[in-house]
Order: C-alpha cells, then structure tokens, then sequence
C-alpha cells in the first residue's frame, strides 16, 4: 500500500489528516454546495446580493415549483429519458453482437475492425456534424427524438464495444467449445453463454451510456431545436438565456437537470467505477 | 496479463483446430454478429469523416448548389485570425488540461488510506465527473461573476478588487481550463485510484527494505507500476482537450470578441450560424487531423499489446 497507511504514521500526521480530509471535500464541492443553496434563495437574497450567506428564507417549495411550472424543464428530463433510454439497450445490444465476434473468432480484419470502432470513438464531433444533420434532414427525422437516438446508438456502439470485446475475451474457449460438440448453433451459444456472463459489463456499460449520452450537448443543438424534443443540456441553456439574473431558478434547474445522472452514478457506483477504469489495471 | 496470455493461447489452439472443419457459413457467423454494429458506424461515424473531408474543398451554404473550390477553404484559414485564435487556444487547452494527470495523482495519492468514511469521500471527489458540463459551466460561469461570484470575495481577502475573469481576452480561456480541470480532475482520480488498487505488494515492501520512501519510493516504485493509468489518463485528458466544446459554448459562446474560441465551436458557428459549410468542414478536418495523431498513437499502442 502506497502511501504508508496513516494509522501507521506520527500522532501529529493523522491529526492532520483528519483534519484536512473534510476540509478538502469542502473546498472540492464548494461550487455545487453554493448552486444548492442559491437553488432554495428568494428573489430578496438575490437582489440583496446574499449569494453566499444562509438563504433568509428557505423557497424551496417556490423554486422548484416555479421551474417545473413556468418552463418546460418537465418536457426536457422527459425527451431525455426518450433518448437515452433506448440509446442504452441498443447500443449495448449491438456492441456485445459484435464484442462477441471479435472476442471469439478469427478472422481476416478482425484486429483492423477492432481498431476501428476504437478509433472512430476518438474523433472530434464536428467531423461527423454537417453529413450526421444532413442525413437526418433528408431521413425526415431532424427535430425528433429519432434524430439523437439513432445517432447515439451509432456512435456509442464503438467505445462499447470495444468494452465488451475486452470483456467477452476473458471468457474461456472451453465453454463454447464443448457447447460447439453438442451442436449448439452459435446464436445460441450467444444468448445461452455469453449473454448471461456478460451481466456485470453490461451493468457497468449501461450506466456509462446512460451519463455520456444524458450529459451529451453538442448534438442536442445540432440535432434538435424545438422545446418539445430538446433534452435537458440544451434546455437549461436556453433557459439560462430567458432567466438572465434569477440565479436562484437557474440554479434549480441546473439541480434536477444534474440529478437523474448524480442519483444513478451514487446508486451503481461500483459499476460505474468498472467501466470507467477498464484498462487502467492490465497492459 | 497471465490470464489474458493463456486465453490468447487457446484461443489459438481452437481455432487451429476448427479451422479444418470451418465451411462457408461457419466463415460468414462473426460478420452476420457483427454486420448491425458495423452498419450503423459506417453510416453515421466513417462515411460522415470521409464526406466532410471532401466538402472541405467546397464552397456551400447548406441549401444551394456546391462548388468546387479546391484547397480555397484552408487558404482562407490560412488568413483567418479567428482560426489562428481558436488553434492557440487548443493548444492552451492541450497543455493546461494536461494538469489533470498530476492533480489527480496528487488527490490518489491523498485519498488512497483506509479510514473511516473514505469511500463516502472518494465518491463526492469524484462526482463533478458526473454532471454536465454545461452546468459545469454554469456553476463556473457564476463563481467568475464580477458582480457577485465567490472569487471576487476571495480576491477581495487579498486586497485584490473584481476581476472579470469571462469578460477579459487574456483570462478568459484560462477560466474556461480551470472549469473543465475541475471534472476531468476527477476522472484521472478515479483511474489513479484504481491503479494504486492493484500496486505489487511485493515490489513495494521489497523497496522498503531498501530504504526507499517518499519521493523516491514514488518515482522509482510507484509511478512504473501505474503506466497503464497513467497512459489512459493522458488519452483521456487530451482527446478531453481537443473536443472542448460544451464549456467554450456555455460559458462564453467563444467571447469576448472570439478569443475564448477553440475549433470546435469556432467550426460550429461558421457552419451553423454563418451557413459556411465547406469553411466549417475544413476546419473540422484540421482539428481531425490533430487528433488523428493522438488516435494513431493510441492504437498503435493498444494493438502492440494485444499481438505482444
């Protein structure tokens, strides 16, 4: 263990170190504890220029309402869930098909494919962006909630999977193998063997995709731009434009629009953790 | 890497084996798996590269007619002070972002301890990663305020009176850095973290004896055995770099008078805003190209372990 273990230390070092342990999570969080706060001040704390003391009044009740009423923060959250929900199974779904046949057969190319899903996860964005919107202008699908979800699957599919091959190659041959002797097609021996042992990566995929493609907002404004399909990235700017000094409304928004990811990342963060650190243990 | 060495070995024995008594359909099996994946990457990730390359050498607004203008779109970069703004500041982002590594490392290092609460801790250090950085952006955007941010009152313990650090040419991209180091801090963390997870014990007591410690223990031990870390954290941090776009769109939309632009939103603009299609796609072939070499680079290395 590196650095020496702190129980192992002077008295004088493990007091120190429990006292600044807390104090550097205060400091590292000290901008989402004041978007917290601001997010339950009245209009008065704002004009009073009370941007960092206790809130005189606790609006929390008010500002949060008042998002949910006066915007159309409910249809933002609600356009990305449309969007990322079935860019996490599709995405997932299509890389460990093809995880699976570069994990498992060799083939001409096979090195050559791989490294293209892997390289192609590293372009810039802007690359793809004017073929990406005319295509999906001339499909009839520019401003819906197709637009992002198909392009999302296309594109997330490379980083997973890349992700699943590493996985799915761990596996032993023997298995498959002796499934192969009693005859068993190869689709079966993907949805009976590598499906069912893929369950943690897949865990640890999903809610990968889940957090790139709800944090994702270039293509929120290159793919969309209607409030009735613009995803909460996107829609917290717009409103951000309109509000113009609230503070304390923009800051509520940027609360629930950060929420749904915050809530899953604390909820599966083993999983997430995983999938973040795939290759930074091995080679 | 044992494990993933004797996989390798049998991988090739049963393909050896199978290899006689493969016919044609047996060949076509992993293309069939893998023909859904590929289609829709060829189609909205490959083909896209190719055709921006070649709408580069057009002149188009996105509606009429495109015109060939061979190699005048990057001529016009070429005297385009915007461009030579935006490719500055992407080698100010490339090099301050670069901070991200030894921070992190720093924080690893400063975490990695059993005492009570430390997961609880490391969770909250690690989770800006988490939140968009558009409101990444926003939280940042609010902290600079000249009117009522956190750093002026900081500034002001000091002696020092507001600073409008978005609205000054020189600051600004320097603040947009320090928003996006916040997040991607973070992230190298956590893959330092890791890393120092899965240190050699051995190798370490093993050094001890040898009277190491410290900064020595940590160059000499430590360090070589976090390289996989330590490269994915560099990979990271630099594609995190070149694609720089939400915090520069959020946060300034490339102001005051374009000098906080990087590439990315200065080829988003052209395109979106000033209908220069051709423009746009040259400089997105630039910053491609750019990247091409850290993309090749990492490939060369990642397909050196995979045959090795």
């Amino acid at each position: 263990m590196f650095p020496t273990p702190i129980a192992q230390t002077k008295p004088l070092t493990q007091i120190s170190y429990k006292i600044a342990l807390p104090l550097s999570i205060i400091l590292w969080l000290l901008p989402l504890a004041a978007i917290l706060m601001t997010s339950v001040r009245s209009m008065g704390d704002i004009n009073a220029g009370n941007y960092w003391g206790l809130p005189t009044e606790w609006n929390i009740v008010e500002n949060y309402t008042s998002v949910f009423a006066n915007t159309a923060m409910g249809r933002y959250l609600l356009n990305s869930i449309l969007v990322t929900l079935p860019v996490m199974v599709g995405s997932v779904f299509l890389a460990t098909l093809a995880g699976f046949a570069l994990a498992k057969f060799k083939f001409r190319g096979n090195l050559a494919i791989f490294a293209m899903f892997i390289g192609g996860n590293f372009v810039p964005f802007q690359i793809l962006m004017i073929p990406v919107r005319d295509l999906t202008i001339s499909m009839g699908l520019y401003d819906t909630v197709w637009a992002l979800i198909i392009f999302h699957i296309a594109f997330q599919t490379g980083f997973c999977t890349l992700f699943m091959r590493n996985f799915i190659v761990g596996i032993p041959d023997e298995l498959l193998e002796s499934c192969r002797l009693e005859g068993a097609s190869e689709w079966k021996i993907f949805y009976t063997i590598i499906l069912p042992l893929t369950r943690p990566a897949l865990a640890a995929l999903a809610v990968l995709i889940f957090t790139f493609v709800w944090n994702d907002y270039f293509w929120a404004l290159v793919l969309v731009q209607s409030d009735e399909v613009r995803p909460v990235t996107a829609g917290i700017s717009a409103l951000r434009g309109q509000w113009l000094a609230s503070w304390n409304l923009i800051s509520a928004g940027s609360v629930v629009a950060a929420l749904p990811p915050v809530i899953l990342f604390f909820a599966m963060q083993k999983h997430f953790i995983a999938g973040l650190t795939l290759g930074a243990t091995k080679g | 890497m044992n494990q993933s060495l004797r996989n390798a070995n049998n991988k090739k024995a049963s393909t050896m084996q199978s290899n006689n008594t493969q016919n044609m359909s047996d060949k076509a099996t992993p293309w069939l798996f893998m023909a859904p994946a590929m289609i829709f990457f060829a189609v909205y990730v490959l083909y896209p590269i190719i055709q921006s390359i070649l709408m580069s050498f057009y002149q188009w607004d996105g509606i009429g007619e495109k015109v060939f203008i061979g190699f005048q779109n990057y001529v016009d970069l070429y005297y385009d002070p915007q461009f030579w703004t935006s490719l500055t500041n992407n080698f100010l982002w490339l090099i301050f972002y670069m901070l991200a590594v030894p921070f992190g490392l720093g924080i690893a290092l400063f975490l990695n301890q059993q005492v009570l609460g430390i997961r609880a801790v490391k969770s909250l250090f690690f989770f800006p990663f988490v939140i968009s950085q558009v409101i990444v952006g926003i939280v940042f955007a609010w902290f600079y305020d000249p009117g009522y941010g956190l750093l002026q009152d900081i500034l002001a313990l000091f002696g020092l009176g507001p600073m409008p650090v978005l609205a000054d040419e020189t600051l600004v991209t320097y603040g947009i850095i320090a928003a996006g180091l916040w997040p991607q801090v973070a992230y190298t963390m956590i893959l330092f973290l890791t890393g120092l997870n899965n240190l050699n014990p051995e190798q370490i007591e093993a050094a001890k004896m040898d009277g190491a410690k410290g900064w020595t223990m940590l160059w000499n031990v430590i360090l070589p055995q976090l390289r996989p870390a330590t490269f994915i954290a560099i990979v990271v941090t630099v594609i995190g770099a070149l694609r720089s776009f939400d915090l520069v769109a959020s946060m300034t939309a490339g102001g005051p008078y374009g000098s906080s632009s990087v590439l990315a939103f200065f080829m988003y603009e052209q395109a979106i805003f000033n209908y220069r299609m051709g423009y746009g796609a040259a400089i997105a072939t630039v910053l491609f190209l750019i990247m091409l070499i850290y993309i090749a680079f990492f490939l060369w290395r990642m397909l050196k372990d995979e045959r090795g």
